[in-house]
């Protein structure tokens, strides 16, 4: 009975506070200025021949990030290798 | 891992062939619809999955050797990284194919529009790449976590702590 | 004329953030105390979830369509592509990060044969 008060009351705590902070940015539906997307979707079509312009944020305007993740990626496959090596184990 | 009854394998053997299909149009049509070499690579990787859930971890051992896999995964990054490099005359990872009418190179109308495949320059032969690290390192994974299962027989034979 | 005060945005609209918050006080809640280390994982997964959902909701425009040209029709207002862009990377290094958890509690169930986080603290060795 406590702990079921205690976790309806953290519940109302966290949430109604994550819900006003994040409504008093920009109510949900309509951003007020984003001047470098307004440049993405007006001039990425013609710039870089695509038609996707999610496609050319994640390996054109922004392949350096990209390049990281993909980095990330290896390093994970390499230590699930390692740790499932067979001997050596002292 | 046990397989599973004749029902199940039938249509596995059916359908598993769908799913690289399906993941190579992703990874393929990646400038011109929602998608790209990340999300294909997931959808191949599931193929790899299916195999082993369907006909037992005994017959997948037989099928699949790692070799190919992690010779897949090393080709992708370092095609990756070498695109990135043959655009230096101006900027690291310039895209210097795109419009020259060469590979890769038409020019896209603006407005809406039936896409075109060979346009965009170097952004399809990065999906390309990323596709294929990540059918690699996603294959690797399964297998290797597959095979990890056979150390619990050297474990203590007594659980504790499932559930409180 | 005084202008009328304006007047705050109705909370019932910003639904999507309270959903957000939601996800984010349950992966909290499962990471502190619960006692077996896969629920643990499964906390750990949720708080990420959570996370790209408000990446996502934060790049909407009402009535936009999906920031795509082929085959699009009349298409009047597009959505934020930076946001969808950055979530796929942060997908990306979510999975990396369950797979190497994942193999981890392996190794320690082979090492103290229990999944019980307070009975490994106790063990030594």
């Amino acid at each position: 009975m406590k702990k079921g008060v205690l976790f309806l009351i953290a519940l109302l705590l966290v949430t109604g506070t994550l819900w006003g902070a994040l409504a008093s940015i920009h109510p949900f539906g309509n951003v007020e200025k984003a001047p470098m997307d307004d440049y993405y979707i007006e001039n990425a079509q013609q710039e870089r021949n695509v038609n996707n312009i999610v496609t050319s944020v994640v390996f054109d305007y922004r392949a350096f990030d990209t390049i990281g993740e993909a980095a990330v990626l290896f390093t994970a496959v390499c230590s699930v290798l390692v740790v499932f090596r067979k001997g050596g184990h002292d | 891992m046990q397989p599973l009854s004749v029902i199940v394998r039938t249509i596995c053997d059916i359908f598993a062939w769908f799913l690289a299909i399906f993941g190579a149009y992703v990874i393929i049509h990646g400038h011109l619809s929602p998608g790209g070499g990340f999300q294909g690579g997931a959808v191949v990787a599931t193929f790899l999955a299916l195999l082993l859930v369907a006909h037992g971890g005994k017959k997948l051992l037989a099928f699949v050797k790692p070799g190919i896999y992690s010779w897949l995964e090393t080709t992708g990054l370092l095609v990756f990284i070498g695109t990135g490099f043959a655009g230096l005359t101006t900027v690291f990872l310039y895209n210097f194919l795109s419009g020259r009418g060469g590979l890769f190179g038409a020019v896209v109308p603006t407005g809406p529009n039936p896409g075109i495949l060979n346009s965009s320059g170097t952004i399809a032969l990065m999906n390309l790449a990323v596709g294929l690290e990540v059918i690699g390192g996603l294959s690797l994974i399964v297998i290797y976590m597959f095979k990890g299962i056979r150390l619990y027989e050297e474990a203590g034979s007594e659980e504790t702590g499932h559930d409180r | 004329m005084r202008k009328q005060e304006a007047r705050r945005p109705a909370m019932t609209g910003n639904m999507p953030f309270l959903v957000v918050g939601i996800l984010f006080f349950l992966g909290l809640y499962a990471i502190l105390f619960e006692r077996n280390l896969i629920k643990i994982a499964i906390g750990i997964t949720l708080l990420e979830a959570s996370a790209n959902l408000l990446l996502i909701v934060l790049g909407y425009r009402t009535g936009g369509s999906i920031p795509v040209f082929t085959l699009a029709g009349d298409v009047q207002t597009m959505t934020l592509p930076t946001p969808q862009a950055l979530t796929l990377t942060a997908i990306v290094i979510g999975l990396a990060t369950s797979a190497l958890l994942l193999s981890l509690i392996m190794m320690l169930y082979k090492h103290y044969g229990t999944l019980d986080v307070r009975e490994i603290r106790r063990l030594r060795g």
